[in-house]
Order: structure tokens, then C-alpha cells, then sequence
């Protein structure tokens, strides 16, 4: 407070007296700064097209020796058999749907029941503890998740699933799920406040008690805003990747059991880049092919929620 | 009449039950993932505790577990933070600058806009190949820390944008009119009043920034750090690795040892981001105590 008042008792007042050159010098100033500062917000964009550019330059060169129809026609992913090489992406995107499939199994029920819980039963105070030691959840660094999935929670897993691979799409699948869950929670919780009292009261009113009103009026009325947390920690388990490259293993499979080991397409990029496949091989332009699809998909669920999130602030707005 | 409001009482106590049932099931959904975090984090602790002493601190990574170090890794993940610190701090704020004092709702901030929430959503490791392909590659930069700490900067910018936008928004605007009613210009009513009231939420966002980019492994993969290098970077085109990179590295050997390795890593950069956190909440309480 102290220095607040001093800062503004500090600042100089231009009184009227300053010469016509001082102030067009002064506007020259401010225009440049105005300038400078623009330049600043207009780096986003410049990024945001600098990542379509070398995602689509160096993958063009990879499209250039195979052609679409087999990178989507393909079932098979073995870029780096020297004999029969394929380039079929489907093995990877398939992976990447199942550990992003079971983290979603484990992260949607925790984070709803979290999201109701926080805004319609805790106490303010409780709620206040409990949302930031949620959020340390989604904090903790990935590489340290990765290693929890393969060193301890592969381990206990397999007491209870006997058929349990070293590898496998299951245990970095939960881990990434409990990773995400704040991610649903905070965002559905948001959505679950802004649902307007007049419509809990219109629901206690007619007789109905708290929980039917949860289920049947708070729920379906936030649901846009739920919808939109789901996609986007959607499009943050696709696009996750120490996890399930030091997890879930290197196999590209079609498989769909989640015992077994498996890649998606973080954990390919990943591998490729840190093994000593020569640069301007065909192999290595393979992860900016991977990249595109990566990209594609992650920007195609945040643009989802995007929508559904508008969505939500027009219905809060009428 | 009485056996009416019986089933009527009954009814309501079933439904009392439930609803108690169902809180019980919302604690547990809330405290049940915190448990676990807790138990594996105790864990880890438990296991790199043991193996952490000075040796592990300053020495370099070797092929024998227990005499590698972690010391080029530490020093490796400071400088891409101071770095990545100075290159998207003024970038970001300058940014955010723009969006809230002067570019309110102009035609250039709603696309920025736009941009910056899809860059946000981003998955890191395409940060990585952005870097790949335009500082090591295209500005010929090679594998070296300055490339590193430029992709993670572009990385972090929205964060920084985000909270730098949200700390001026918390600046009355009556302040504001104050100082244009005593003759500032736009600039100087920036740069002497909101700047300064801003500052501890935008030192807050900066932290977690940090923080995040500390942790980031992904897109230094991509960028080229490597685990065996045995020395400090000694200028921004040297090589470098890093804390998580160390610890990837760690966690794919075979040994056993190596994983215990991992661990004390990991201890260490947790230790680390703790620190960078409790001054980020520290600031935070400061800044909210504040009225004006």
C-alpha cells in the first residue's frame, strides 16, 4: 500500500508548459513504444504460423516419397525394418487412443465427482484448501509421472493383472489419467458454479432433494462446460509424451488391449529423436509426418472446446 | 393416513443415505488421487534420499551408477531457465501490455487472441520440433542451450501472456483515469502506475512459467539436449542436458541402479520446483492482501 501511494506521488506531472517539440518528441516516444509492444502480441501469431510451416516443410519432403494413400491406407507402422518398411500411421494413432482412452476412463468419473464435490457439498474453506492441492496434480513434471508409472505402478498393477506387460498401455494410461484430473475438475467445476441458484431453487421447490437436483438439473445445465474440459483433457492426453514413452513401450501395434506394450505418437517423435537416426533420412522425416497428425488432432479437440466453452458463456450471459 | 407418511418417511431416509453415500464417494474421488501422489511421491523420496550426497551433486554422469553426478544437468537446467526467464518475460508482459492498455478489443488483439488460446494448447512436444526446425536448424543455431532456452520460451510465452493479463486486469481502473487526468501519457501511466501495482502477479506468473519450463522434457529431446556430457555449459552455444533429461536418460537403462539414480534426480528437481512454487504462493498471498 505504502509503496503504491509513494509511486503515485512519485510520478511527475507534466504540467501544460512543455514546448510543442518536447510533446511531438514525446508522441514520437509513445508511438514506438505502442509499436514495440504490438510487435510483442504479434509474435503469437507469428509462432502459431511458424509451427504449421516447419511441420508442413519437412513433412512435405516425407509426403513426397510416400504418398498418402499409403500413410493412411496402411496397417502397418515399421519405418525403421530395413527389408519391408511401412508407413502406415494407424498403429500409432491407435495407441494413442488407448492410453489416451484409459487415462479418460480414470480421469472423467475422479474429476466430476471432484467438480460436484468442490462446488455444490465442500465447505469454502475446504474448497479452498483442496483446489490448489488439486492442481499440484497437473504440476508435478511428467517425466517424474513416467517414472512412477514404470517403476512402481507397473509393478503393483501386475498383482492384479497377471498378464501384464513390462510395457504396457495400461499403467501410463491411469498414471496420465490421475495427471489429469485437475484439468477436468477445475473446468467442469467452473461450469457447475456458474450454473444459476434460481435453477437449484426452481428444483428444491418442486420437492426434489439435493441429489436428484445434482443429476437431473446442475449436470445437464453445465454440460456444455463439461463437454469442453473433456475434450481438452482429450487433446492433452493425445499430445502427452514422457509418460507413455517411458511406459507403454516401442511397438506399434493395432492392438487394442491395454496388458500389452504399445507407442503412440508423442512417444514415436520421442524415440526417433533421441536414438542416432541420421538427419535427412527418410526415417527421421517420419516424426514431422507423425507431427502433422499430432497437430491435426489436438488442434481439432481444443477448437471443439473452444466452441463449447462459448457456448457455455452465451447460455451464462442469457 | 399413517402408513402414507410411513412410505413417505422411509422414502426420505433412503434418499438421506444415498446422498450421504454420494458424498462419501465425492471425498474419496478427491482425496483418492491425492493419496496416491502422496504415497508414490513418499515413495520416490524414500528410495533418492539415500543416494543423494555431494558426490551426486557435483559430479558428471558416468557409466557407473554410483559415481555419476548429476552437476552438467543442474547447471544445464539453470541456464535454460535464467535464460528462458529473460527471453519471455519482457516478450510475454510486453504482450500483455498491449492486449489490456492499448489494444483493447482492436481488430489485432482479437486475433492475437485467437492465438495465443491455440498455442496454449499445444502439446510440447511440437514446441520441439518448432525449435528443431527454426533455431537448430534454420537459424543454424545447433543443439546448443541458446536453442533450448528459445524453444522453451516460446513454450511458456501464454502462460506468461495469461497471468500478466490477469494482474492488469486487478489494477482499478480509476488509477488509471487518475493518471491520464494528470497529463500522463499512455506509456507513463503504464510504466508508473499499473506496472508497478502488477508486479507481484506478474513475478507469480513468471515463477510458475519457470517452473514449467524447468520441468519440460519432451521438447529438449527434440531440440538435441543429451545425457553424457560431463561438464557445465560455459556459453550460450555449448551443449547442454538438463534435470528431466538426466533423468529420462536414467530411468531407460536396464540397471537398477540407474533407476535409483533417477530418483535422487528426481528429489532434486522437485526439491527445486518446490522452492520455485512456495515463492510463487508466497508472492501470491502478498499480492492479495493488498487493497486498494
Amino acid at each position: 500500500m505504502a509503496t503504491t501511494a509513494a509511486s503515485l506521488e512519485g510520478t511527475p506531472v507534466r504540467s501544460g508548459s512543455t514546448g510543442w517539440w518536447q510533446r511531438t518528441s514525446a508522441s514520437l516516444g509513445e508511438r514506438l513504444i505502442e509499436l514495440g509492444l504490438a510487435g510483442c502480441s504479434v509474435l503469437s501469431i507469428f509462432v502459431t504460423i511458424a509451427i504449421v510451416v516447419v511441420l508442413l516443410y519437412e513433412g512435405v519432403e516425407f509426403f513426397r516419397e510416400v504418398p498418402l494413400r499409403d500413410f493412411f491406407g496402411d496397417t502397418l507402422w515399421t519405418p525403421l525394418f530395413p527389408d519391408s518398411r511401412h508407413f502406415g500411421i494407424w498403429p500409432l494413432v491407435c495407441g494413442t487412443l488407448l492410453t489416451s482412452g484409459v487415462a479418460m476412463a480414470v480421469a472423467l468419473p475422479f474429476g466430476l465427482l471432484a467438480a460436484i464435490y468442490l462446488s455444490e457439498y465442500a465447505a469454502p474453506k475446504t474448497r479452498r484448501m483442496l483446489k490448489p492441492a488439486l492442481e499440484l496434480l497437473a504440476g508435478v513434471p511428467t517425466i517424474v509421472y513416467g517414472y512412477f508409472a514404470l517403476t512402481i505402478v507397473t509393478p503393483i498393477l501386475k498383482l492384479f493383472v497377471p498378464d501384464l506387460a513390462g510395457f504396457n498401455a495400461l499403467s501410463p494410461g491411469i498414471v496420465m489419467g490421475i495427471m489429469i484430473i485437475p484439468m477436468i475438475s477445475s473446468l467442469s467445476e467452473d461450469a457447475i458454479y456458474a450454473v444459476p441458484d434460481s435453477l437449484r431453487e426452481a428444483a428444491f421447490g418442486l420437492g426434489a432433494s439435493k441429489l436428484p437436483t445434482i443429476f437431473r438439473v446442475i449436470v445437464p445445465s453445465a454440460w456444455s462446460g463439461i463437454a469442453a474440459a473433456m475434450t481438452l483433457a482429450v487433446s492433452r492426453a493425445i499430445g502427452e509424451t514422457m509418460i507413455v514413452a517411458i511406459a507403454a513401450g516401442q511397438q506399434a501395434t493395432l492392438s487394442i488391449d491395454p496388458r500389452e506394450p504399445t507407442e503412440t505418437m508423442t512417444a514415436y517423435i520421442v524415440n526417433i529423436s533421441k536414438g542416432d537416426t541420421p538427419t535427412g533420412t527418410l526415417e527421421y522425416k517420419t516424426i514431422f509426418a507423425v507431427g502433422i497428425m499430432l497437430f491435426i488432432m489436438t488442434l481439432a479437440m481444443n477448437l471443439v472446446s473452444y466452441r463449447l466453452s462459448r457456448k457455455l458463456r452465451k447460455q451464462a450471459r442469457a | 393416513m399413517g402408513r402414507l407418511v410411513r412410505q413417505d418417511l422411509t422414502a426420505r431416509r433412503t434418499e438421506i443415505t444415498a446422498e450421504k453415500a454420494f458424498v462419501w464417494v465425492c471425498r474419496a474421488a478427491v482425496f483418492a488421487p491425492l493419496t496416491i501422489l502422496a504415497v508414490l511421491m513418499l515413495r520416490v523420496l524414500v528410495q533418492g534420499l539415500a543416494r543423494i550426497d555431494w558426490d551426486f551433486i557435483v559430479n558428471a554422469p558416468s557409466r557407473m551408477a554410483s559415481s555419476a553426478g548429476i552437476w552438467p544437468a543442474l547447471w544445464g537446467s539453470v541456464w535454460l531457465i535464467v535464460l528462458t526467464g529473460l527471453i519471455a518475460l519482457p516478450l510475454g508482459v510486453g504482450a500483455a501490455v498491449y492486449l489490456e492498455e492499448y489494444g483493447r478489443r482492436s481488430k489485432l488483439a482479437t486475433v492475437v487472441e485467437i492465438a495465443i488460446a491455440n498455442l496454449a494448447g499445444v502439446p510440447s512436444i511440437i514446441y520441439g520440433m518448432l525449435g528443431l526446425g527454426l533455431f537448430v536448424r534454420w537459424m543454424a543455431l545447433g543443439e546448443t542451450v541458446l536453442a533450448g532456452a528459445l524453444t522453451l520460451a516460446l513454450l511458456v510465452l501464454p502462460v506468461v501472456i495469461m497471468s500478466t493479463r490477469e494482474a492488469l486486469r486487478t489494477v482499478k481502473d480509476s488509477l488509471r483515469e487518475a493518471a491520464l487526468g494528470l497529463g500522463a501519457t499512455r506509456w507513463q501511466m503504464v510504466r508508473r502506475v499499473v506496472l508497478p501495482m502488477a508486479v507481484p502477479g506478474i513475478l507469480t506468473g513468471a515463477i510458475l512459467a519457470i517452473s514449467r519450463a524447468m520441468g519440460e522434457t519432451a521438447p529438449l529431446v527434440l531440440v538435441g539436449a543429451v545425457a553424457f556430457i560431463s561438464y557445465a555449459p560455459d556459453g550460450l552455444d555449448s551443449d547442454f542436458t538438463a534435470l528431466p533429461i538426466q533423468v529420462f536418460n536414467w530411468t531407460s537403462m536396464p540397471q537398477r541402479d540407474f533407476l535409483i539414480n533417477a530418483a535422487a534426480g528426481i528429489v532434486v528437481l522437485m526439491v527445486t520446483l518446490l522452492l520455485l512454487n512456495s515463492v510463487a504462493i508466497y508472492l501470491r498471498n502478498r499480492y492479495q492482501k493488498r487493497t486498494y
